[in-house]
């Protein structure tokens, strides 16, 4: 009898511990849950009930190593379709922040936003604006910033006026088996460093999957960022960001883009389809933006890309490279090109070092042209033969804060 | 064992002392649970609603404050006897243990929030007192639901008002500065710079630093401190000094180096020298529809191409700065800005 109680007792204390809130549908669901969110202790998980609940303000969460999850991603939908006040749907300041299996619909603003993080997972959680692309969705889907141990993982982003996941000024990021679709970008890495980003598919997007730095922001110089075994498919959705955003300036049809980066391995992908180009390495000067900020490098170098299958596109060129470009080299757009703009600082001794070219090998019968841009397009080079050459493998990413679970 | 039996026995006596000592008796506390009602802080004397301060609890004002959708504030501070507030410059002024800001917000006479900031052993605590109907009391809420409110500007127009009372989070939000794990609470209006200014102490004029220093509230204030602008009273300083005096308190508790909006890059501390750092042709990274089609936070001289006007002369959700407690257009303060904005020089042609 007496084990029988113990038995008893053990299983309800662990039935709390692992699920001591449940927040079900109902009077005050929102009050409710953010008075949950309030009050967390360290390790709460605090699970929210099926149905498509109504929030007409931001959630918050500020307490640290907290599970928020709901019971699928189909099944318990947060809806901000009348949100009157905040901008992001759910919006996190603490680390050890568990998200799962549940969805962000239609907020205003960003649908979730975690800032200034260590260790975040994003598991099975769906972020869309329910009315297809439209300039009034908000900016980003998922979107840690300044975040340290980021792991975002079949999740899905459909709508963002901006990018669909967005992981911008952070460190140690593994983005994986993760759908993009119908963003302007779909998957983003911006100033951000040791990102593996592979097994996604990004499609119907403006871009597909960008990679870049930019200027004017307190974490600069992103770097080290591989890009494999992912699906970049036919990303030819008229841009529909609002019109000073840097991605707005992202032609329709981009499928992978890399931007004022370095150290960046893009391998085994399968990139087709993009009616723009399906890759474009470039510098940041390429986009006519003044750059005011003298710490910052708006060139590129030591970038990889082999091993992908990479095929079609490039016959609907859109924005500046259907203004500069394509009457230099005529349709369609070859399959890779690159704006041949390098460093000066590089350039000025004995030519590139070899670490830091950009070499080009094994894409099949993938077209290339490097466009000459920093000549005003004078000289259009067609071979690759200059990019015949291989970098050094980079290494995988380790989530050191989030132990096995971050494991790739 | 004996210890834990004895305590609430003497706690009660102490209690029993405390209360013994009159109704106009601040009660501090160092740690929650902390008062479900506003007035059993002590705060206040006679009707509740007339915040008439008890002993030693002193009004202030500072020189520009945040606007909040044209409530009305009342500003008290309260410092436990014996100890007083530490001269810094330019941040907060340091405040000891047990310290308690009190802020009221009213529409005319309606009271509808009561905030409270106490400087609990744990830090700042943020603690949110909603106004009954009747308006007698303000009872303790995590979070609040918003009030619909009408009221009547100057011009003769009738606002509609979503007046919201930030829950816990929100507080935290605002009040939070430090990145990461490094973040503390801390009060953002009484600094030396907003308090150097005169107040009606019931008659006589005194300037705010030396009355607190002439009741042993404050300590270490220099013979000259410094003085923020007034952002409505030109006499205080140039266009310039105001516009950037009024967004600082508005904007800049986020936008700073150390604080939740690090991230963009734009920092809008009344100090700040840089440019860019202001919005002057900075490009927005990730603005979203905040950028509207406008390419930089601040165009010189073209306030209708600048982000920073736009969005404070926006209501939408995703596109208003402030993000947290405006929802109207402040006249007034846009007015201010527009004109400083009309007055830089340069363009931003790359």
């Amino acid at each position: 009898m007496t084990r029988c109680l113990l038995l008893l007792c053990s299983v309800v204390l662990v039935s709390c511990s692992r699920e001591d809130s449940v927040i079900r549908a109902g009077a005050d669901f929102q009050k409710r849950l953010q008075e949950a969110l309030i009050n967390a202790k360290p390790g709460a998980v605090i699970v929210i009930g099926e149905g498509k609940h109504a929030l007409d303000r931001t959630l918050s969460l500020a307490v640290a190593n907290v599970t928020i999850k709901g019971r699928g991603m189909g099944q318990t939908i947060l809806s901000f379709q009348n949100q009157k006040s905040g901008s992001a749907g759910v919006q996190v300041t603490a680390s050890g922040f568990t998200l799962e299996d549940l969805a962000i619909e239609d907020t205003k603003g960003d649908a979730l936003k975690i800032n200034g993080a260590t260790g975040v997972v994003i598991r099975r959680v769906r972020t869309e604006w329910t009315g297809g692309p439209k300039e009034s969705n908000g900016a980003y889907g998922i979107y840690p910033v300044q975040c340290k141990d980021v792991l975002i993982e079949d999740s899905v982003a459909i709508g963002a006026a901006d990018a669909g996941i967005y992981v911008g000024q952070s460190q140690n990021i593994i983005v994986r088996r993760n759908r993009a679709e119908r963003n302007v970008a779909g998957i983003e890495i911006e100033n951000s460093q040791f990102a593996d980003v592979y097994e996604n598919t990004a499609t119907g997007n403006t871009g597909g999957l960008l990679v870049f730095n930019l200027p004017d922001l307190p974490v600069k110089g992103g770097h080290h960022t591989r890009v494999y075994d992912n699906r970049v498919i036919a990303n030819n959705t008229p841009n529909f960001a609002p019109k000073g955003n840097l991605v707005a300036k992202v032609p329709a049809g981009t499928g992978v883009m890399v931007m004022a980066t370095h150290h960046i391995e893009v391998f085994k992908n399968t990139i087709s389809d993009n009616q723009t180009y399906n890759v474009s390495i470039n510098s940041y000067l390429v986009t006519g933006n003044p750059i005011n900020d003298a710490q910052y490098d708006p060139y590129t170098s030591a970038i990889y890309v082999h091993d992908n299958m990479i095929g079609g596109g490039g016959n609907q060129p859109d924005g500046r490279v259907a203004r500069d470009i394509e009457p230099k080299v005529g349709r369609p757009i070859p399959s890779i090109i690159y704006d041949g703009i390098l460093d000066p600082k590089l350039t000025k001794a004995n030519g590139v070092p070899d670490d830091q070219r950009i070499c080009i090998q094994n894409n099949g019968g993938a077209t290339f042209a490097n466009y000459d841009a920093g000549n005003g397009f004078k000289t259009v080079v067609r071979d690759a033969k200059a990019h015949d050459c291989s970098l050094a493998p980079l290494s995988p990413v380790t989530l050191t804060t989030l132990g096995s679970a971050g494991g790739a | 064992m004996r210890g834990v039996v004895v305590a609430p026995a003497l706690t009660a006596v102490l209690s029993l002392l405390i209360l013994s000592c009159g109704p106009s008796q601040v009660r501090s506390r160092l740690e929650g649970p902390y008062p479900k009602k506003l007035s059993d802080w002590g705060l206040f004397t006679g009707r509740l609603a007339e915040l008439k301060p008890a002993e030693r609890v002193v009004p202030y004002d500072l020189n520009t404050p945040l606007f909040s959708d044209y409530a009305q504030k009342n500003r008290f501070v309260w410092i436990p006897a014996g100890v007083a507030a530490q001269y810094l410059d330019p941040d907060v002024l340091q405040f000891p243990a047990g310290s308690i800001l009190s802020k009221t917000f009213s529409y005319d006479a309606r009271r509808i929030e009561t905030r409270l900031l106490v400087n609990a052993r744990s830090g700042w605590t943020p603690l949110v007192y909603v106004w009954n109907k009747s308006q007698t009391e303000a009872t303790l809420e995590q979070v609040p639901d918003p009030v619909a409110m009408e009221w009547r500007h100057p011009s003769g127009e009738l606002l509609k008002i979503d007046y919201t009372i930030p829950n816990t989070n929100q507080c935290k939000g605002c009040h939070d500065q430090g990145l990461g794990e490094s973040k503390t609470t801390l009060p953002i209006g009484p600094s030396a710079r907003q308090l150097n200014r005169d107040f009606d102490y019931g008659g006589t004029r005194e300037n705010q630093l030396v009355h607190w220093t002439r009741i042993g509230i404050l300590r270490g204030a220099p013979a000259a401190p410094p003085r923020l602008a007034m952002w409505d009273d030109p006499s205080s300083g140039s266009v310039e000094a105001r516009a950037r005096a009024y967004i600082e308190i508005n904007c800049a508790h986020c936008h700073n180096r150390q604080a939740a909006a690090n991230s963009t890059g734009l920092y809008l501390t009344a100090a700040e020298t840089e440019g860019t750092r202001l919005g002057v042709c900075k490009v927005p990274v990730a603005a979203g529809n905040g950028s509207g089609d406008l390419r930089f936070g601040v165009m010189p001289g073209k306030p209708d191409e600048s982000i920073l006007i736009r969005r404070m002369e926006s209501v939408e959700p995703k596109v208003l700065m402030p993000e947290l407690g405006r929802s109207v257009v402040h006249r007034e303060g846009v007015a201010l800005v527009r004109q400083w904005v009309n007055l830089l020089q340069g363009d931003c042609t790359p």
